[in-house]
């Protein structure tokens, strides 16, 4: 990603400030930094830790070298070795171990170091994290559990480090499902991600961990989950989307802009339990609705929220919703800009639904 | 699949007193963990009468060594089972594998190439043991293990075309590059998901049991993926149902940045294999020769009596993790510099040189011709097209179903619109380098206009 693309991420984060203030819980600190994801990442972990100590790190290479990614990067030094370790590579071991030391009473916070990789945790995530609560009565639950884990296309990883699974999350009842799309974000949502009383998948847009910087508050503060975010107020249509999508979204929103289509922005943020006020509120205004996410398009999340939509606001749709999605492939390589919905895809889906 | 459908249950019916196949003859105490009646007996020595607990440090597991490092024989006289010609060519192609992954890391460097894995350190591992088996067993690789396909003849040009994801690719620009795979070289595609071809392995194996021409599978990976859980249910299943398969755990001390001390607390990963009641052997994993031959008896035991076998080579990883990694956070440069002076290149060669075989001009030659070969094919590679924009929704089943063509169909109507977005697949679509240049500037005078306004 160029350092062009960063800066523009960085003045949509500076231009949607107000908008965000509203949903931002008091920041004990005063100042703000500039960061950039990674960053952030790492800030909401090290505050986590601070004010808690049954928060535990841990996965693949977390430890001394601070990950793949370096999200964990000081944190052994600071916390030792039993609150930030390395797992060996297992990753049904490691969310089966998280999920056995969150019942203990105690708050993981477990890595995944591609989401390409969760799927041999799929079971402990998805029979047994989400299951839990449900099928003892609460007499046991996970709650304390958090993972983390990058996700996504755009950095010429072809099939195995470029995947957005968050739909086969979000058909799990009992997950939350959390996504990021700033250095703001992601540090605020985090922190209630690890402090949420239930299991979270939180989902890192990993072309935006460095390429991505922007004001950062100081301190502890918390951003809500399950509620959506309106980026930019418009009339004529909506355009919704998550994480690293939102970058492309704001794109396109500009583009329309130049024909004097006017357009409202919103971030999901949480896919699991979702925003169906906001987005509802949002249509019935604008009366059209794009969807844009890197998965496939067949059972994409935006299938979901195609299906809602139009039972709450069928009357007020001036178009039919439109998905602009990953093609229905495997992810590529060399073909990867092809496959991913850019905002020209987007931009040509708004100039259809206005001409319907 | 059920006892009874097995090729091998007509033997055991027919009395055959040869060691059959299947688990259908073994007895009872042999398949299960139960204690048999005589294992309950008090007068057995099985039985305790008071509470002790086994370490399994009772156990020593001893290591496989032929060659000291100056190419000389631990045992002076023990006849060393590899004559002139397949030896040169094992050697040939360490060196290849060698510079191959110099030339291709200096690539990625200069920005020519996204991605590589070297195989530093570990040539005698993959290429010993590749030698050893026929040309047509299975090789079920991990991604560091490009001497092995190397050694099978996949040729330099066939390297580059994987790695530079052009048209000749066989596996059409969809992986990242050292993913290779090759169906006349019998070497299965590698997948990035770790461990997951060890299990695989375990049922290719069983195919060729079936399949009765007595041929194996090797299945090779590092001591990190050995974690999943994968690696224990391929294990599991191949000692019960008595496959023909090698597990070759490539042992070389890190798996990223874990030290593989943080990776297991046991003597390492050859004590698995008991677990399983499989045989197992620890080999020192630069010594050529040690490999050669522990794959060779390996494989006499898989082919011949349909038993898996687990070895476990002793190896460092002397290069990074990936052409993304810095191991400097994580290791010390004397912990390195201890390995590299045990460089299994070098003790092939001093070896050698000491059969006769090889000369110091033979080297520099071998030397200057591989790199002008790599670096020749390189140039080759990088000028091919991409592959075909059809090939984007190709081989995701054997046919596309309708709705993928509509989606490609869709897409080409929007690259029409933006060719200079989409480069590759516009070119693939018949526009030409002018027509892509000129949309290029239509877009951005439109851009423009659009912000003067
Ligand atoms: C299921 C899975 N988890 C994590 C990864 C990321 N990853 C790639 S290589 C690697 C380390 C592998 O170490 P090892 O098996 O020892 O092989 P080596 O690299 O040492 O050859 C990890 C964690 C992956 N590819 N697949
Ligand atoms: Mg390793």
């Amino acid at each position: 990603m160029s350092e062009q693309q960063a800066m523009s991420s960085a003045n949509a984060e500076q231009a949607a400030g107000a908008a965000r203030e509203g949903n931002t819980s008091p920041v004990s600190g005063t100042g703000s930094k500039k960061m950039n994801m990674l960053q952030a990442i790492n800030d909401a972990l090290d505050i986590a830790m601070d004010a808690n100590p049954q928060v535990v790190l841990f996965g693949e290479d977390v430890g001394v070298f601070g990950g793949v990614f370096r999200a964990t990067s000081h944190l052994q030094d600071k916390y030792g070795r039993d609150r930030c370790f390395n797992t060996p590579l297992t990753e049904q071991g490691i969310i089966g171990f998280a999920n056995g030391l969150a019942a203990q009473g105690s708050t993981p916070v477990a890595e995944i170091q591609f989401a390409d990789y969760i799927f041999p945790a799929f079971d402990q995530i998805v029979n047994e994290a989400a299951k839990f609560r449900y099928r003892s009565g609460d007499l046991f639950n996970v709650g304390g559990l958090t993972i983390r884990t990058p996700y996504g296309g755009g950095i010429a990883g072809g099939l195995y480090h470029s995947q957005s699974p968050e739909a086969y999350f979000a058909h799990t009842p009992g997950l939350k499902v959390v996504i990021p799309r700033n250095p703001h974000q992601a540090k605020g949502l985090l922190l209630a991600s690890i402090r949420d009383p239930n299991p979270v998948l939180f989902m890192e847009p990993k072309r935006l961990y460095r390429a991505s910087v922007g004001e950062v508050p100081e301190g502890d503060y918390e951003l809500p989950l399950g509620v959506a975010e309106v980026i930019s107020e418009g009339r004529d249509i909506t355009l919704l989307g998550w994480g690293a999508q939102m970058e492309v979204i704001e794109k396109a929103a500009v583009m329309a802009e130049r024909d004097g289509i006017d357009c409202e922005v919103i971030d999901l943020r949480s896919i699991l339990p979702w925003d169906i006020e906001t987005i509802c509120k949002s249509v019935l205004k604008t009366g059209r609705l794009v969807v844009s996410h890197e998965a496939p398009l067949t059972g994409g999340f935006a299938s979901e929220i195609a299906a809602t939509v139009q039972e709450r606001c069928f009357l007020y749709l001036e178009a039919p919703i439109r998905r602009v999605t990953g093609l229905d492939t495997p992810f590529p390589l060399v073909l990867e800009k092809e496959h991913l919905p850019d905002e020209l895809k987007i931009y040509e889906a708004i100039k259809q639904s206005l001409s319907y | 699949m059920s006892m009874s459908d097995t090729r091998t249950t007509g033997s055991e019916t027919s009395g055959s007193k040869t060691r059959t196949p299947d688990s259908a003859t073994r007895s009872v105490d042999e398949l299960t963990a139960t204690p048999t009646a005589q294992q309950l007996s008090p007068d057995s020595a099985d039985v305790l009468h008071r509470v002790a607990f086994m370490t399994g440090d009772e156990l020593t597991i001893p290591i496989f060594k032929r060659l000291r490092q100056d190419g000389t024989l631990y045992r002076e006289g023990d006849e060393v089972s590899l004559e002139r010609d397949k030896a040169l060519k094992i050697y040939h192609t360490m060196l290849f594998t060698r510079v191959l992954d110099e030339r291709m890391l200096a690539a990625q460097r200069q920005g020519r190439l996204s991605f590589y894995m070297q195989c530093t350190g570990e040539e005698a591992t993959v290429i010993g043991s590749a030698a050893a088996l026929e040309d047509d067993d299975m090789i079920m690789a991990q991604y560091r293990e490009q001497g092995a396909l190397a050694w099978r003849g996949f040729s330099c040009d066939e390297f580059m075309n994987q790695m530079f994801g052009n048209e000749l690719d066989y596996g059409k620009g969809r992986q990242m590059p050292i993913h290779y795979g090759s169906r006349d070289l019998h070497y299965m595609t590698i997948s990035s998901p770790l461990a997951t071809q060890i299990p695989q392995a375990t049922g290719y194996a069983y195919g060729q049991k079936l399949a009765g021409k007595g041929r194996c599978t090797i299945t090779i990976f590092g001591e990190g993926a050995a974690s999943e859980g994968d690696f224990h249910a391929a294990l599991n299943m191949a000692s019960v149902h008595r496959v023909p398969c090698i597990f070759l755990c490539r042992n070389n001390g890190y798996a990223i940045s874990t030290p593989s001390s943080e990776q297991f607390a046991a003597d390492g990963i050859a004590p698995r294999a008991f677990g399983y009641h499989m045989q197992c052997i620890r080999v020192d994993g630069n010594d050529l020769i040690a490999v050669y031959e522990a794959t060779c008896a390996a494989r006499k035991i898989a082919v011949e009596t349909n038993q898996p076998v687990l070895i476990e080579a002793m190896t460092y990883r002397l290069a990074a993790h990936s052409s993304s990694d810095d191991p400097s956070g994580y290791r010390s440069k004397e912990e390195e510099a201890i390995w590299r002076d045990k460089d299994p290149i070098l003790r092939m060669r001093h070896w050698l040189e000491a059969q006769g075989w090889w000369s110091e001009k033979e080297e520099k030659a071998a030397g200057d011709q591989l790199r002008r070969e790599v670096l020749e094919s390189m140039k080759r590679a990088e000028k091919l097209a991409p592959p075909p924009l059809d090939s984007l929704i190709s081989d995701v089943y054997d046919m596309p179903p309708p709705l993928l063509e509509q989606q490609l169909k869709d897409l080409k109507q929007h690259i029409r619109k933006y060719p200079h977005a989409y480069p590759k697949g516009a070119s693939s679509m018949g526009f030409s380098a002018q027509e892509i240049e000129q949309s290029r500037k239509t877009h951005e005078q439109l851009q423009q206009g659009g912000e003067q306004s």
